[in-house]
């Protein structure tokens, strides 16, 4: 990949386990606008038809005995409704199509992302700054518009002494206001964290007298980042279903 | 690189954060956060529109279907307990009809065991009673016969050793002979 072709011209050990997260325009030039199609339009429209691959095509038989395809869809499906269900409550379960989307697609930015030569565009804050933010509107929005006034209850900590209150208070605006930040960069990190890691090894590869125990290295993070992809993908779904079960019960 | 001017100060940014970080290239963020929500959108009219009613409708269906079966098998399981019950009962109906009819088949072979018995005793005791009879009789005769023959044999005797019998006197004397 790229830093492999600059270490090999360069003669020397040189890294640039970064590259691999640059934007680029697909058509040429160098310009970035708001419309340009980039290689985050391409693996955002490759993750919209895996998913369409796996929730529509998959599913396209309706067999009563599911086919292994449908199964997976199925299991999919399975697996938020219940987190929505039993995290948020029964009441959030209208919020599961908006849930899913946001699993699907980071589970699939995520996977898609794993595969060698590939833009991971989970790895961008301003991707999963842009989801966490998502989260955060709606749920702000949900809560006051669910509970009015009875929203801030979510700050006033009833069960804690009066004195206290208003410093427990204080606290929970500010973790509410950190929660998009942890919700974002804990997705953008990991995620980055690991291919950039994997791409450091590649770098090392290039020694052969190292190579060996590189490939290994690389193997063993990729293993790790298969388990991160999916994990990642979970922490924030089932996140985003505690905070819209604070938004929907925001009694302590 | 510079080769657009008018976003100078954009390409300075990605030429620097190329070093670095492009997650930081601010330059970028717009363009990504449009696609995002393009993709966002699009993955949820896929999703709510059709992939999930339709899941939905797949596992309700399986759902019921389940239901169905279980409760189609939970009734033959109940008709076979039914018939097991009926044949159980059935059988004890007829183990009960076979020890009526082997009490009443005894009863009724006792009951002419008896009558024949009866019949025989009976028959036995006529016989014996007219035997008795026959035997007095005979034994009368017999009596009869030997006060005969001691009369004649007496009265032989009698004119034998010289003497006169008078008939009388001889049938006197035997009777007193055969009472002692």
């Amino acid at each position: 990949m790229a830093s492999e072709a600059h270490g090999a011209e360069q003669g020397g050990l040189e890294f640039h386990p970064m590259d691999q997260f640059l934007v680029k325009p697909l058509f040429g030039g160098d310009h970035i606008g708001l419309f340009t199609i980039t290689n985050v339009t391409l693996w955002m429209a490759l993750a919209v038809i895996a998913v369409v691959a796996m929730m529509v095509v998959g599913t396209r038989r309706r067999a009563i005995i599911p086919s292994r395809g449908q199964s997976i869809g199925e299991l999919a499906y399975g697996f938020i409704y219940k987190m929505v269900e039993d995290v948020a409550g029964k009441d959030a379960v209208k919020f599961f199509p908006y849930i899913m989307t946001l699993f699907m697609f980071i589970v699939m930015a995520n996977f898609l992302g794993l595969l060698p030569m590939s833009f991971t565009t989970t790895s961008h804050f301003a991707v999963t700054i842009g989801l966490a933010l998502l989260v955060f509107v709606t749920v702000t929005v949900v809560g006051f518009v669910k509970n009015g006034a009875a929203f801030l209850g979510l700050f006033w900590v009833s069960s804690a002494p009066l004195a206290l209150r208003p410093i427990l208070a204080i606290i929970e605006v500010i973790s509410y206001f950190v929660r998009p930040v942890s919700h974002s960069i804990r997705l953008a990190g990991n995620v980055m964290a690991g291919h950039a890691v994997i791409k450091v090894f590649a770098g090392f590869a290039a020694i052969a007298v190292v190579s060996p125990v590189s490939i290994v290295a690389i193997t063993a993070m990729y293993g790790l980042e298969v388990l991160v992809a999916f994990i990642q993908a979970y922490v924030f779904t089932i996140l985003t279903c505690v905070y819209l079960k604070d938004a929907l019960h925001p009694s302590h | 690189m510079a080769s657009n001017t008018t976003d100078a100060a954009g390409h300075a940014a990605e030429a620097a954060s190329a070093s670095g970080m492009p997650q930081l290239d601010f330059s970028s963020w717009g363009n990504q956060i449009f696609w995002l929500l393009i993709t966002l959108v699009v993955i949820y009219f896929v999703l709510s529109r059709i992939a999930l009613p339709r899941i939905a409708a797949v596992l309700a269906e399986r759902q019921g279907t389940i239901t169905n079966d279980i409760a189609a098998a939970e009734e033959l399981k109940a008709k076979a307990v039914e018939a097991e019950e009926a044949y159980n009962k059935a059988l004890v109906d007829a183990k009960a009809e076979a020890a009526r009819i082997v009490a009443e088949t005894k009863a009724e072979i006792q009951a002419d065991l008896n009558a024949a018995t009866e019949k025989a005793d009976a028959e036995i005791a006529a016989k014996a009673a007219e035997s008795e009879k026959a035997i007095a009789e005979i034994r009368a005769g017999a009596l009869e016969s030997i006060k005969d023959v001691a009369n004649a044999t007496t009265a032989e005797l009698v004119s034998t050793l010289g003497g006169k019998a008078e008939d009388a006197d001889v049938a006197k004397a035997v009777d007193a002979q055969m009472k002692g």
